[in-house]
């Protein structure tokens, strides 16, 4: 075990070149709705356990259940009403077990990008060539069923192994060169993209995905009232647009749709929306389309401002 | 390092459901349904009438609202049964000052122990559900077979006898079920049953002893959930509640008809200092268009001549 990952070096947030979005955008505004496939009987892990009852875990995996019966199609509307198009974080069985939303998030446009295959299925435990093999299989699904070169990869249910992104950007560029397996959505370190090493050169990215501002964290885990959700949500777009001023900044609203589109909560999502995407001067785009245009244009100046920092200290 | 085979292996990843529970079905894509005399909105209210045994044994686990001290948690045993004394008789005065047609869901231990209460509800007219034996009663995966049908028969047979109402509902004390929960209710001539959150409408679940109705019960809106899980205050329930009826009157207008159902505790909500904002729900859901009071089997009554 390392006692830091190394996937980057510090990079302090003042003084850096200045980050252009296209058209002169202050923030690159994202959301990436999580379309999950949790099993109801899946293989046990000894590193994590799926479900907190012996099996049927009924409570927890009906919950998540709502989210494809009913949630997907309503936070569409939602975003459908605001431009907004989707960056999928897939559990790519789902293109087995429910085609119908795949169809609907495909004729909008939005993009898929990996979540492995289940999100009842951790990393943890398996060896290089699974993990590998996990993950192939997990890129190829999106390809097969939508014709889109998966680009993004998020670990299932957030677990890792220190390899994790190595054999993504990997397996990526076995399947299609630089065309696939060029972001990350695993790394919490930054409100700008920032360039990530690895064992191959590869050109590739960490895109900001906020923890923070995620459905499952806030209304799950931190436990917050749905209309502070919402006013969460555009403090923190405030203050990106702000700083974006001098340099773009990137805002993910990434969600759960069994608990961002329950009844009680939509409200407090569809307002916030409404007021970010009310600004000028946001870039409202995929998490794509930000990996690519930060390596096209950004890349490059980044790695050699953080080297001569490096250098420098 | 590795993982055994059946890590990679995905027996279950085609077409539908990982299970045969239910076929699957997206909200969206089903034809509306309409309730009676035009309403768009189903108001479904859910009563739960307790009993948390003194000596819980927590087996498989402390129910939620349970004992949490050493023995004689005195502590939290009376605050529960705060609820059914005090608490309860304030939610009744709320229904009838705004017109209600609840539904209550007794532990069939508290049935027996309370014939006061008991004859109260009987006597208003309300719908009657099972909520298993009592709340230390759980029903899990992993249970003894015989165990849990002897459960499920003597908890439905006796509430049953005790109320004189045909009981066709049934909620699991904490919403947990055994691989057999299911079929054992069908078997022993239960409708519906509210265990599985995973739908805003009705829908048929299989069972080796026919078909039940799963019928939708948030718990994210339950007061239990929303103030003693979450810690929200009185006033966001109350909010909550509000923008769960604004936004399901606005999807009902183009998808058809909605139900909003609340589960609520009279030992939760029946508190002095929360009453009010179960009044000002109900005042304010009364107060809408197109909102319709019923209890869940007028709501599958009506469900199911245009659904099946």
């Amino acid at each position: 075990m390392k006692s830091a990952p190394g996937f980057y070096d510090y990079w302090p947030y003042e003084d850096r070149p200045k980050l252009e979005w296209p058209n002169g955008a202050r923030v690159a505004f994202w959301v990436a709705p999580n379309i999950e496939f949790y099993e109801l009987d899946p293989p046990g892990n000894a590193h994590r356990k799926a479900w907190p009852q012996p099996y049927p875990a009924v409570p927890g995996y009906s919950i998540r259940d709502y989210g494809n019966r009913v949630g997907h199609t309503r936070q569409m509307d939602v975003l459908d009403r605001y431009g907004v198009r989707g960056s999928i974080s897939l559990s790519t069985a789902l293109c087995d077990h429910h085609p119908e939303i795949i169809e609907l998030c495909a004729a909008r446009d939005w993009e898929f990008f990996s979540h492995g295959i289940y999100n009842t299925r951790y990393t943890y435990g398996m060896s290089e060539q699974q993990e590998r093999d996990m993950i192939r299989d997990s890129m190829e699904s999106i390809h097969k069923h939508t014709g889109q070169h998966c680009a993004g990869y998020l670990a299932p249910a957030l677990s890792h192994s220190e390899l994790t992104l190595d054999l993504f950007a990997e397996v990526g560029s076995e399947l299609a060169g630089n065309e696939a397996g060029f972001y990350t959505c695993d790394l919490f370190h930054d409100d700008q993209p920032t360039p990530i090493n690895l064992r191959s050169a590869k050109p590739f990215v960490s895109v900001p995905y906020s923890l923070e501002m995620n459905d499952t964290i806030a209304y799950v885990v931190n436990k917050i009232e749905p209309r502070r959700y919402g006013q969460m949500l555009k403090d923190n777009f405030d203050r990106l647009y702000q700083e974006g001023e001098d340099s773009g900044t990137v805002m993910c609203i990434p969600t759960h749709n069994y608990q961002v589109s329950c009844p009680h909560r939509l409200r407090a999502f569809e307002e916030a929306l409404e007021y970010i995407t009310g600004h000028s001067d946001v870039w409202v785009t995929t998490g794509r389309e930000i990996a690519q245009y930060y390596i096209d244009n950004h890349y490059a100046q980044s790695v050699a401002d953080i080297s001569a920092r490096q250098e420098a200290s | 390092m590795a993982l055994d085979k059946e890590h990679l292996n995905y027996p279950k990843r085609g077409y539908g459901m990982d299970h045969a529970h239910y076929a699957w079905s997206m909200l969206s894509q089903r034809p509306p349904i309409t309730w009676p005399n035009g309403a768009r909105l189903a108001l479904w209210i859910n009563v739960n009438l307790q009993f948390f045994p003194l000596d819980q044994q927590g087996k498989p686990f402390a129910v939620p609202g349970g004992m949490t001290m050493p023995y004689p948690d005195l502590r939290h045993f009376t605050l529960r049964d705060y609820g059914n004394r005090v608490g309860i008789y304030r939610f009744l005065k709320a229904f009838d000052q705004y017109s209600i047609k609840p539904t209550f869901a007794f532990n069939t231990e508290l049935a027996e122990r309370l014939p006061y209460l008991l004859q109260r509800i009987v006597e208003r007219g309300d719908e009657i559900l099972c909520h298993g034996w009592n709340m230390d009663s759980l029903h899990y995966g992993g249970m003894d077979a015989d165990e849990e049908a002897r459960l499920v028969e003597r908890s439905l047979s006796r509430l049953r006898e005790l109320s004189g109402q045909a009981i066709s509902g049934w909620i699991s004390p904490a919403r947990n079920e055994s691989e057999n929960t299911p079929q054992l209710l069908a078997a022993n001539g239960v409708r519906y049953f509210c265990d599985w959150v995973n739908d805003d409408m009705p829908y048929p679940f299989h069972t080796a002893q026919g078909d039940l109705v799963a019928m939708p019960l948030s718990n994210e809106l339950e007061d239990r959930f929303v103030m003693m899980n979450n810690l929200h205050s009185e006033q966001s329930w109350l909010e909550q509640v509000c923008d769960a009826c604004d936004f399901l009157l606005q999807e009902a207008e183009q998808s058809g008809g909605r139900i909003l159902a609340l589960n609520i505790h009279p030992w939760m909500l029946g508190q002095p200092h929360r009453i009010s904002k179960l009044e000002q729900a109900l005042a304010y859901i009364s107060s809408r268009e197109g909102v319709w009071s019923a209890g869940a089997t007028d709501i599958i009554d009506a469900w199911q001549q245009q659904a099946e």
